[in-house]
């Protein structure tokens, strides 16, 4: 069944000028949009995602027809804001695809501001990624000049204006709550929940926020149907999903693959397995903040709910390989520094836990650790998780929680003051 | 009066382009970082005034943000990604052979304005490891030779 898939977010991938309206519109691009605008009613459309189980890509899984519907149907003002603001270590299938094909990403939102009578969509692009911006810029031009963004859309009563907005550097500002702040000129930091930004969102309105690789599935999910959509991958989390790998592997890059293909098969298969022929060590299949994996969990479907079950998450679908050469503690040290750096410093469990998850990684990565290290490690992120206004709190502290139940030796050796890896790796961590 | 006539017009411009003229401060002090290369306490201070925001309540945003730089920088800024993925492949070889070619520190800028090395965290290019940025232009993977011989061109 794998083995037929065919590309469906990268399916213009290395076509010449692919960026463009009118290879975008040869290629079958805004037929959804003139199907929605012409022949179907808004709710038809909401309906039509809600059948196709389409769920969020920017790793909450959340199903995107629902979260549409929660939207007031009545509210004279509401807005879409688009999630660019991809920032997580080992994420980057946002900025390829937007890179990719832009209009599919325009389609998308058009869509979705139709399904929920949006007028305004913001799309928030994190502030380093410059040529993605652009490109943005430059097709909303495009399409704008063609009627598909502006007033009466299509000869229709829809109208819908697009926005390209830059962050400025704040991995927090991907939080939802904190990127709207951000639109709105505030400090991005989040906001406390309820009011859920269904209800009051940007500029205190009604507000739909959604990742870019979600949007992007919309423009196929309308052409094609629920049903096609669902023929993808499992029940659970149908679909075709962009998986970044990185790392210790052949061919680093984005690979589009059906919902649920088996780590192993991303890593040996499309990204041709570890790089100078070295073993495994550990994954990061979901980005900075999933739990690492052992060797011997690699043969997991990656979505939403296998991995969970086996402790880890998603993501955005940021898998980071890494061989036997990398030591977990010195990683996760680098990592736990990430999210000390962009704490936003609301919450004190997360501001202050940052830090000394930090310093103790940092100092039993270099073998100076103290005896009760890994206790007070332990008891730290368990002081984060869970007690914070937002997910970056358990995003932070969910990765040395779960690595310490999954490679204790190798913790243990570092309290020790000694590194297993610094001799040759015989077998890394058995669970 | 620090910001040119232009800059202004296109401040006023901004300001009435989203529901709140708050909504234009990071646009407008994204034309400032562009314009001069780093956000000046006074451009912000007339920035805020023209948005009708105090300026300690606009520094409080500005100040937030990584890419909104307070101080001078050198006309070239080379950002080095030094996360995870990118230490894997070199990071801080690459960090410290271009600094040392240039004779700074990472954070400095050389003696005659001309380059600024800075840390940086993700940059979303884990498949370009390590990857950097010049003034926000990808590259990767890169060396620190290839960096240091493109300067000189």
């Amino acid at each position: 069944m794998s083995a037929a898939f065919e590309p469906v977010l990268l399916q213009r991938l290395g076509l010449e000028r692919g960026q463009d309206l009118d290879v975008y519109e040869r290629t079958g691009g805004y037929g959804a949009l003139r199907k929605a605008v012409g022949s179907m009613t808004p709710e038809a459309v909401t309906k039509e995602v809600s059948d196709s189980n389409l769920r969020g890509r920017g790793g909450a899984g959340f199903p995107a027809g629902r979260k549409w519907s929660f939207i007031p149907r009545d509210a004279p003002v509401k807005y879409l804001a688009v999630n660019a603001d991809e920032s997580e270590p080992g994420t980057f299938n946002n900025r390829v695809f937007i890179d990719t094909d832009p209009h599919a990403l325009l389609e998308g939102i058009l869509l979705c501001c139709y399904a929920v009578g949006i007028g305004d969509a913001y799309i928030y692009i994190r502030g380093e990624n410059v040529a993605g911006a652009r490109t943005l810029e430059r097709a909303v031009a495009q399409a704008r000049r063609k009627g598909y963004v502006g007033t009466g859309i299509l000869g229709s009563a829809f109208s819908c204006q697009i926005h390209v907005y830059r962050g400025a550097g704040a991995y927090i500002c991907g939080e939802e709550t904190a990127l709207l702040e951000s639109i709105e000129g505030r400090r991005p930091q989040p906001r406390s929940r309820p009011p859920f930004p269904a209800v009051v969102g940007l500029f205190g309105k009604p507000t739909v926020i959604n990742n870019v690789e979600t949007l992007g599935c919309v423009p196929y999910v309308i052409d094609r149907g629920a049903a096609w959509f669902k023929s993808i991958g499992p029940e659970n989390a149908p679909g075709p999903k962009l998986y970044c790998l990185s790392g210790h592997v052949e061919r680093p890059g984005v690979y589009e693959r059906p919902m649920g293909t088996p780590l192993r098969e991303l890593i040996e298969e499309h990204a041709g397995g570890i790089s100078g022929g070295r073993g495994l060590g550990f994954v990061i299949p979901g980005a900075a903040a999933s739990t690492a994996l052992l060797p011997s969990e690699i043969d997991v479907a990656m979505e939403y709910d296998a991995l969970r079950k086996i402790g880890t998450e998603l993501g955005a679908g940021g898998i980071m390989v890494f061989d036997d050469t990398v030591c977990i503690v010195d990683a996760l040290a680098r990592i736990a520094r990430f999210f000390r750096h962009e704490s936003c410093g609301k919450c004190v469990p997360c501001r202050e836990g940052t830090v000394w998850q930090h310093v103790i990684l940092e100092r039993l990565a270099a073998g100076t650790g103290r005896s009760d290290d890994l206790v007070r490690l332990k008891q730290v992120s368990e002081q984060i998780g869970g007690k914070t206004l937002c997910a970056l709190g358990d995003f932070a502290a969910s990765p040395p929680q779960g690595a310490l139940r999954k490679f204790p030796e190798h913790f243990a050796a570092h309290q020790a003051g000694g590194c297993p890896i610094t001799a040759p790796v015989t077998a890394s961590g058995a669970p | 009066m620090t910001l040119d006539a232009a800059t202004r017009e296109r401040v006023a411009a901004l300001a009435t382009r989203y529901p709140t003229r708050r909504a234009a401060l990071l646009p407008a002090l994204w034309l400032v970082q562009e314009q001069r290369g780093w956000v000046p306490r006074e451009e912000l201070a007339e920035v805020a005034g023209m948005l009708g925001l105090a300026p300690a309540d606009a520094e409080g945003v500005a100040s937030f943000y990584f890419l909104f730089s307070r101080t001078p920088t050198g006309r070239t800024v080379i950002d080095v990604c030094d996360n995870i993925i990118c230490r894997t492949k070199g990071a801080e070889t690459l960090l410290s052979e271009l600094c040392a070619g240039l004779g700074i520190v990472p954070g400095g800028t050389t003696a005659d304005g001309r380059v600024t090395v800075r840390r940086q965290e993700c940059i979303a290019a884990c498949h370009q490891a390590p990857a950097v940025q010049v003034d926000l232009e990808y590259h990767g993977p890169a060396t620190a030779a290839g960096l240091l011989a493109a300067l000189d061109r």
